[in-house]
C-alpha cells in the first residue's frame, strides 16, 4: 500500500476550518497518550492542564499576560512570513526591545515623570526594530539567509542581557542577585482591571492585531505584502520592491517584538533579569501559523498557546510533572497544524499495491 | 524487426482505451492509437489537448488510470522510462534534460550503463551522428551549443538505445526553419530503416509535409485520424479546434505617426550566468506600427522585455525613450504613467499571481496607473474593491474571458483565458505603447486569433506595439515591420513585406550558423 497526496482542484473550504481543530484534537490525543505513559491518569492530567487554568479569575489574568507578547510578536511575524521573509529571531528582538526600553528607568532611577513610560515603549520598539534591521541589512546587501542570521542574533541578545544584568546594570543593593533596580512606579505598565495583574500589553496586542488585519485586508500595502510573498517576479512587475519589503516586514516585526519585550519587563517583571522570556519569540512562530497568518486568528491562537504555558505550571504543581510538558505540547501542536494544513491543498489517497495493472499485464 | 506490410500487419504500438485521470479531470479519455512500423505518425492537438500526457504514459513517466498498451500485439505495462527503453521506445522531450557544464559525450553517458567507457560512447555517438546527418562534436561543452545542437544530443542519446519507436515532443518549437529541415531529413532516414516516429506538434504545415498519418486529439479525446497530405491546413485546424478559427484582419494601409519607443545602442550585461547580455540594441517604433521581434527562445527576448518594461532599469537615462521622454532609469510604474502597457511571457508568477483572484491581478498591473480610480487618497491607500471588481468584469466581457464564478483565482483559468485577461488588462487602458512578449505562447487557437486581432486593432487606433514572438506565423499575421534578435543582438527592422521566411530563418540562426558550419564539415 502506498499513500498518495493528490492536489485538490481548488482550496478546500471545509478543511480550512477543520484543519486547526483537527490539529488541536490530535494534539490532545497524543498528549493523553504521553500522560498515560508517564503513569498519570490522562483525563485528570488533561483537565488540570487545559481546564483548571480557565476556572479562576487570577489565572485568566495570567492567561492575558502570557497571551499578550505571543500575539504582539506573532502579528509582526505574520507580515514577515506572508512576504516570504523568515524572521526566526523574534526572541532576540524581544530581548533587545526590553533592554532598549529599560535604559531610562535603569540609568535614571530617580526620574519620576509621566513621560517615562511612553518613552520606554517607543525606545523598546526602536530597539527591537534596529535589531531586526541587522538581518534585513545582511539580506539586502549580502544576500544572506535571514533564517540563520536572525536566529543566531537571538543568542547574542540573550548573552548581552545576561552580561548587563550581572555586570554594569546590576543593582548594587540587590544582595548580589543578577538583576537591575526595580523600576519606579511611573515606569511600570498599569493594570487594565482592578481584579488582577493583566496589564496594558494585552490591549496593545489586540490593537496591533486589528491594525495589521486592516492593513492586510484593505490597504495597498497589505496587497504588496501578499504579492511579493507569493511571487517576487510578479511583485517586480507590479512595481513593488522586494528589497524594501524585507526592510518593512523585518522592522515592523522587530518593533512589535520590541514592544512586547519592554511591556513584559515593565508590566510583568518590574526590572531586568537574565531570563525574561519563556521562549515567547519562538512560541509566537507556532501562534502565527496556528492563526493561519491572519492577525485575528492569531489572537485566538495566542490564547491557546498561552494556555499551554499556564497548564505547564499547573501540571507541575498539581500532578507533579515537569513543566517541559508545555514545550512538548507546543511542539505537537505546531507539528499537527502544519501537517493538517496539507489537507487544505491536497487530498489523501490510499493506493493498494498497484494490483490492478499487474493483474492485467 | 518486422517489415511494414501496410495497415493489415500487427501495428508496432497499439493503444486501447488509455485513460489518465487527474482528480476528476480526464487529461486522456479512452485514447485509441495505432502506430505501424516504419511510419511517421503525427499526434496533433492544441495546447492542453492531452498529447504530452499520452506520451508520458507511453514512456512510463505517468501511470495510466485505465486502458492498455500493446507492443507488437502483446500487452505490456510500462512502469518506468527504463522499461520503455528496454522495449525499444526512445523519447526526445520538449524541454531538454542536459547538464550545461558537461560535454556532449558525458551527457550521453549519464543515460547509459555506467560500465561503458566514455571513449566508446564518444565513438558510437560520433558514428551515429554521422550516419543520421546530426553533426555533433562529442567533446564540446553543452553550454556552448545552440538549441538545435542540444536537440541533436537528445536524439543521438535516444538512438544509441536502438529504438524501434522514437517519440518527439514539439521538436521544432525551438528550431529555426533551416534547423527544422535538417531534422526532417534525419526523420526520413529513420523511417527508411523501418523505425517508427511518433511526432507531436501543433504546426500543421510541417505535419502535412512529413507525416504519413495523423491522430487528432481534442480535450483528451481522439477526434479523428487522417492522412495529413490529403488535408488542408484549414481542415486540420478545424479538427484540432473543433470550430473554424476566426481569421485575423488587417488594414494594409496603416498611417504611421510619431516615434513612440526609441532605443539607442543599449548594451546591458547579463544579470546571471545563464542570462543573455544585450548588445548594442537600437530600435524605433512609431505610432500605428507593430514591430515584431522574431528569434529562437533564449536569445535575449526576456532581457529585452525587462529593460523595455523598466523592471530592470538601465544606467543611461537616454538609452530608452518613451514618447520622447528619456526613461532608462525610470521604473515600470513610471513608464506605465507615461502611457505604456506591458505583457510578460510567463503568465504564472510574473504577469499574474495564480493564487490570487482576477481582481487582485488587475490591481497588480494598474495600482499606480489607475491610482485615482482604484485607491482612496491620503496616506492609507485603501483599495476600492468595487471599482476594481467592476473593471475586472469590464475586461472579462471585452476579451470574452471564460471563467467559473464571479472573481475566480487566476490559476483556475485555462492558459488562453488567462492570457486574454492579461492582455485585456492593458488594452483596457488604451495604452499608447504596448510591449508584449510571446502573446500567444501555449494559448489555444481561438484565443490566439482574438489576441492578435486585439493587437492589430490597438495599433490601428494609433498605439505603438512591440511583439516579441517565436511564432513566425504569428509574426507574419500581425507585424507591420520585423526585426530579429539573436544572441542578444537586434537586427535592423524591415517592413513586413520585404522579408521571406527563409531570410528570417537565416537571421534567427545568426552567429550560431556560421559557428556550426565548420563543425558540420568536420563531421562529414
Amino acid at each position: 500500500m502506498r499513500i498518495e497526496l493528490e492536489k485538490r482542484p481548488r482550496v478546500s473550504g471545509l478543511f480550512s476550518v477543520v484543519s486547526p481543530l483537527l490539529a488541536l484534537a490530535l494534539t490532545l490525543a497524543f498528549g493523553a497518550l504521553m500522560f498515560s505513559l508517564l503513569g498519570k491518569d490522562p483525563m485528570d492530567a488533561l483537565y488540570s492542564f487545559f481546564v483548571e487554568p480557565l476556572l479562576e479569575v487570577w489565572s485568566l489574568h495570567e492567561l492575558a499576560i502570557k497571551a499578550a507578547p505571543l500575539i504582539l510578536i506573532a502579528v509582526g511575524l505574520s507580515v514577515c512570513f506572508r512576504s516570504n521573509n523568515w524572521n526566526i529571531g523574534a526572541e532576540g528582538q524581544f530581548t533587545m526591545g526590553a533592554i532598549a526600553g529599560s535604559i531610562l528607568p535603569v540609568m535614571n532611577p530617580e526620574w519620576h515623570s509621566p513621560m517615562i513610560l511612553p518613552l520606554m515603549l517607543v525606545m523598546g520598539m526602536i530597539g527591537g526594530a534596529l535589531y531586526a534591521g541587522i538581518p534585513a541589512l545582511l539580506k539586502t546587501r549580502f544576500n544572506t539567509n535571514e533564517i540563520l542570521t536572525s536566529l543566531m542574533l537571538v543568542y547574542i541578545a540573550q548573552l548581552y542581557l545576561d552580561w548587563l544584568t550581572r555586570g554594569p546594570w546590576r543593582d548594587p543593593q540587590g544582595y548580589n542577585f543578577p538583576q537591575t533596580k526595580a523600576f519606579v512606579t511611573e515606569a511600570v505598565l498599569p493594570e487594565i482591571l482592578a481584579s488582577g495583574r493583566a496589564h496594558w500589553a494585552f490591549i496593545f496586542a489586540i490593537l496591533a492585531a486589528i491594525a495589521v488585519w486592516f492593513m492586510m485586508r484593505f490597504m495597498l500595502k497589505g496587497f504588496e505584502v501578499s504579492v511579493l510573498g507569493q511571487s517576487e517576479r510578479a511583485g517586480r512587475f507590479a512595481g513593488f520592491s522586494a528589497r524594501r519589503m524585507v526592510w518593512f516586514s523585518m522592522l515592523l516585526s522587530g518593533a512589535l517584538a520590541g514592544l512586547a519585550g519592554i511591556s513584559e519587563v515593565s508590566g510583568s517583571i518590574g526590572h531586568l533579569q537574565p531570563i525574561i522570556s519563556p521562549g515567547y519569540g519562538f512560541t509566537a512562530i507556532i501562534v502565527a501559523f496556528l492563526g493561519r497568518l491572519n492577525p485575528l486568528g492569531i489572537i485566538a491562537a495566542g490564547l491557546v498557546l498561552a494556555l499551554t504555558y499556564l497548564g505547564g505550571e499547573a501540571a507541575q504543581l498539581s500532578i507533579g510533572i515537569s513543566d517541559k510538558v508545555a514545550r512538548v505540547f507546543q511542539g505537537l501542536l505546531l507539528f499537527f497544524v502544519l501537517s493538517c494544513d496539507t489537507l487544505i491543498h491536497y487530498r489523501i489517497r490510499l493506493i493498494f499495491a498497484g494490483a490492478k495493472p499487474e493483474a492485467r499485464g | 524487426m518486422t517489415v511494414s506490410e501496410g495497415p493489415a500487419a500487427v501495428p508496432l504500438l497499439s493503444v486501447r482505451g488509455l485513460t489518465k485521470l487527474f482528480g476528476n479531470f480526464a487529461a486522456c479519455d479512452a485514447i485509441e492509437l495505432d502506430v505501424a512500423a516504419g511510419e511517421i505518425h503525427a499526434l496533433l492537438g492544441e495546447n492542453g489537448a492531452g498529447k504530452s500526457t499520452l506520451v508520458k504514459m507511453l514512456f512510463g513517466v505517468l501511470e495510466p488510470t485505465a486502458g492498455q498498451i500493446l507492443w507488437n500485439g502483446a500487452p505490456v505495462t510500462i512502469r518506468s522510462p527504463g522499461e520503455a527503453r528496454r522495449l525499444g521506445i526512445g523519447m526526445v522531450f520538449q524541454h531538454f534534460s542536459l547538464f550545461e557544464a558537461l560535454t556532449v559525450a558525458e551527457n550521453i553517458a549519464l543515460s547509459l550503463d555506467p560500465r561503458i567507457s566514455l571513449s566508446k560512447i564518444s565513438d558510437e555517438a560520433a558514428s551515429l551522428s554521422k550516419a543520421y546527418g546530426l553533426p555533433l562534436d562529442p567533446k564540446a561543452h553543452v553550454a556552448d551549443l545552440s538549441v538545435g545542437e542540444r536537440q541533436r544530443i537528445e536524439i543521438v542519446r535516444a538512438l544509441l538505445q536502438n529504438p524501434s519507436l522514437i517519440i518527439l515532443d514539439e521538436p521544432t518549437s525551438v528550431l529555426t526553419p533551416q534547423e527544422a529541415d535538417r531534422l526532417f531529413e534525419t526523420l526520413f532516414k529513420l523511417k527508411a530503416e523501418g523505425r517508427s516516429v511518433l511526432y507531436i506538434s501543433h504546426r500543421l504545415e510541417e505535419v502535412r509535409r512529413i507525416c504519413d498519418r495523423a491522430t487528432v486529439l481534442r480535450h483528451g479525446k481522439v477526434r479523428g485520424a487522417c492522412d495529413p497530405k490529403q488535408e488542408t491546413p484549414a481542415s486540420l485546424a478545424r479538427m484540432m479546434v473543433g470550430s473554424d478559427v476566426a481569421e485575423v484582419h488587417r488594414d494594409e494601409t496603416a498611417k504611421l505617426g510619431d516615434v513612440q519607443i526609441e532605443m539607442d545602442s543599449l548594451s546591458v550585461a547579463a544579470r546571471t550566468p545563464f542570462a543573455v547580455s544585450l548588445k548594442n540594441i537600437s530600435m524605433k517604433v512609431r505610432a500605428g506600427e507593430i514591430l515584431a521581434i522574431a528569434g529562437v527562445a533564449g536569445n535575449g527576448q526576456g532581457e529585452l522585455f525587462d529593460v523595455l518594461s523598466g523592471e530592470y532599469p538601465v544606467a543611461d537615462d537616454n538609452a530608452i525613450r518613451l514618447r520622447g521622454r528619456p526613461v532608462g532609469r525610470l521604473g515600470i510604474n513610471g513608464r506605465r504613467l507615461l502611457g505604456a502597457g506591458f505583457v510578460p511571457e510567463e503568465r504564472h508568477g510574473h504577469a499574474a499571481v495564480a493564487a490570487m483572484p482576477l481582481s487582485d491581478n488587475l490591481l497588480l498591473a494598474r495600482s499606480q496607473s489607475d491610482k485615482r480610480a482604484f485607491l482612496t487618497g491620503g496616506g492609507m491607500s485603501i483599495i476600492r474593491q468595487d471599482a476594481v471588481r467592476s473593471a475586472t468584469r469590464r475586461i472579462c466581457e471585452a476579451m470574452d474571458v471564460r471563467k467559473s464564478g464571479e472573481d475566480p483565482q487566476a490559476g483556475s483559468l485555462s492558459g488562453g483565458n488567462l492570457q486574454k485577461f492579461i492582455v485585456g488588462r492593458e488594452l483596457d487602458r488604451q495604452p499608447a505603447v504596448l510591449v508584449v512578449n510571446q502573446p500567444t505562447w501555449g494559448v489555444d487557437a481561438g484565443a490566439a486569433s482574438h489576441i492578435r486581432q486585439a493587437l492589430i486593432d490597438l495599433a490601428k487606433a494609433g498605439s505603438a506595439v512591440v511583439v516579441i514572438s517565436q511564432d513566425l506565423d504569428e509574426i507574419f499575421e500581425v507585424a507591420t515591420s520585423i526585426a530579429v534578435i539573436s544572441e542578444g543582438r537586434l537586427s535592423k527592422s524591415y517592413p513586413a513585406g520585404e522579408l521571406t521566411l527563409e531570410r528570417i530563418g537565416l537571421m534567427m540562426g545568426g552567429i550560431h550558423e556560421s559557428h556550426s558550419i565548420p563543425e558540420t564539415a568536420h563531421a562529414h
